[in-house]
């Protein structure tokens, strides 16, 4: 029963690096994207356009495996590392569906705030900065609370990469080791998954309300 | 020689001309009222002097220098364009406060990073300074330095909450001072947005039917602030339909229809004995609607 514990445990702690590793570094690049997405410049928006097409019209499986064995395509090995080929894949994956969020939020903030900042001499960094920023995380909330939630649960994908042992894989470990039936280790990822998302919940609850001082 | 000269602003969308050749002038201490009907270019016209957009074609100066040419608006960059608006100020119509900050913080935001960009010069001028000092005095001068910038810190913050606080006053607001704008009335953001605008003292200020948005009981209190302000040393502009107002605080009144000035003079001169057919049709109606 311990050993089972410490098992899961153990992948569970590879499924929030994968977790981590991929929220703080696509929260950023989507926001590159998204400013691509809205860029003046028609070839970066259609460029931009297209990347997110192909991103979201193809399992996350699928770019798992093109990440690892694209290199092949320039005749080199496939990424060894099969980690670090599952965070890239990840991170360019959220990193689109972050993008079309922080576009729609961007773009629902009315033009009077951008020009209430303009008249005032403000500079578009500081408007952005100080105005429109915190107005745009208040409306992305909600949906970013989901991409969220479905991202901890989408890195059980990269243990088809093989060589990771997540929270899943590792339920296969225990039982070879042990002999116990599948089901129980399934049932105790089942429980470290509901409270760990349990968590953020309550952290996304949080954080609205502590944005709840202001309409927008 | 008037403060304010405007000479044949000409702005098109697409193929709708929309403003056909507007000149003005305005003198210092004075008050424009801008009527005429809707889709005419008020709206248009002091977003151009604001540069929220820019003019296609004509010229503007500013206490006699040319601030705008419109023949080498392709040449001005992005920082000179905003070093312009900060000659002329623009209360909206939907008043645009920021919801995110109280009452103050509107007012003082765009103050301090102002004020921020006027230290961080200061500072780049002393550090060249010291690079031009004699290596052995450089240390003593860093020293003093420091605390020049430190007290200039010190009265910008100073100067700049003892100005709002004012403002705050002067608006009739001071008890408001740390609400949000959604705790607010229509007629209380508005003078929030006022006293915003007035904040950076600029040379002329701009408001956009400054009123209708707000529901008839509470036009008086904001009418009232506008009023108040008129003083030597305010020059403004105000775009409004309401016809005693634009008669009662006014200096010089402008009929704008279609694009084109169609009438002005002063307040007893346009509403007293217009000229334009198109004004008395105009001025005719409003009465209509008031009754
Ligand atoms: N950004 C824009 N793009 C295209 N057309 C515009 C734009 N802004 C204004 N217009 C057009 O310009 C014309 C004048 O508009 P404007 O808002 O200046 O009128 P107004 O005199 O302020 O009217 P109102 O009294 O209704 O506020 C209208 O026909 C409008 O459709
Ligand atoms: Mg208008």
């Amino acid at each position: 029963m311990a050993e089972l514990l410490v098992q899961l445990a153990q992948g569970f702690l590879v499924t929030l690096e994968l977790f981590a590793l991929t929220l703080v570094l696509a929260l950023p690049l989507g926001l590159l994207f998204a400013f691509g997405l809205m860029s003046r410049f028609r070839p970066v928006r259609w460029v931009m356009k297209v990347f997110v097409w192909i991103i979201r019209g193809t399992p996350l499986m699928l770019q798992l495996f093109i990440v690892c064995y694209g290199p092949a395509l320039f005749g080199l090995s496939a990424i060894r590392n099969s980690f670090l080929a599952a965070v890239i894949a990840f991170v360019i994956n959220y990193a689109c569906y972050f993008a079309v969020i922080y576009r729609g939020g961007i773009e629902s903030i009315s033009k009077g705030q951008y020009e209430a900042g303009q008249v005032l001499g403000m500079t578009g960094a500081q408007i952005f900065s100080r105005i429109v920023l915190l107005q745009v995380i208040k409306r992305i909330l909600a949906p970013m609370s989901n991409e969220v939630i479905t991202l901890v649960k989408d890195t059980s994908l990269a243990n088809t990469l093989g060589g990771i042992v997540e929270i899943i894989a590792a339920t296969k470990e225990v039982t070879g080791a042990t002999g116990m039936p599948l089901i129980y280790p399934l049932l105790g990822a089942g429980v470290f998954f509901l409270a760990f998302i349990g968590l953020l919940t309550l952290l996304f609850g949080y954080l609205e309300k502590r944005l709840g001082y202001f309409k927008v | 020689m008037a403060f304010l000269e405007v000479k044949n602003y000409r702005k098109r969308f697409g193929e709708n001309e929309v403003l056909k050749g507007i000149s003005f002038t305005l003198n210092k201490g004075e008050v424009l009222a801008v009527i005429g009907s809707s889709g005419g270019g008020k709206t248009t016209l002091l977003r151009c002097l604001n540069f929220l957009e820019i003019p296609d074609e004509g010229e503007l100066y500013l206490g006699g220098e040319k601030l705008f040419d419109a023949a080498e608006k392709l040449k001005i960059s992005n920082a000179r364009i905003r070093e312009k608006r900060l000659h002329f100020g623009l209360v909206f119509q939907q008043f645009n406060l920021f919801p995110q900050y109280t009452v103050f913080k509107n007012i003082t935001l765009a103050q301090a990073l102002l004020a921020r960009q006027e230290f961080s010069r200061k500072k780049a001028e002393f550090s060249a300074a010291r690079r031009g000092a004699p290596k052995e005095k450089r240390a003593q001068l860093k020293a003093e330095q420091k605390k020049i910038l430190a007290e200039i810190k010190a009265n910008q913050k100073a100067a700049i909450e003892q100005k709002t606080l004012a403002l705050l006053e002067r608006v009739g607001l001071s008890e408001k001072k740390d609400a949000y704008p959604h705790e607010l009335s229509g007629g209380q953001q508005q003078r929030v947005a006022i006293a915003r605008a007035l904040a950076l003292s600029t040379d002329i200020l701009c408001f956009d039917e400054p009123t209708s948005a707000l529901d008839p009981e509470l036009t008086g209190e904001v009418l009232k602030v506008i009023k108040g302000l008129k003083s030597s040393e305010s020059t403004m502009i105000v775009v409004t339909h309401e016809m005693d107002f634009a008669r009662g605080v006014a200096d010089h009144v402008v009929f704008i229809a279609d694009g084109q000035i169609e009438e002005e003079g002063t307040p007893e001169e346009v509403f007293g004995s217009p000229k334009s057919e198109k004004t008395q049709a105009f001025l005719r109606k409003s009465l209509e609607e008031l009754f």
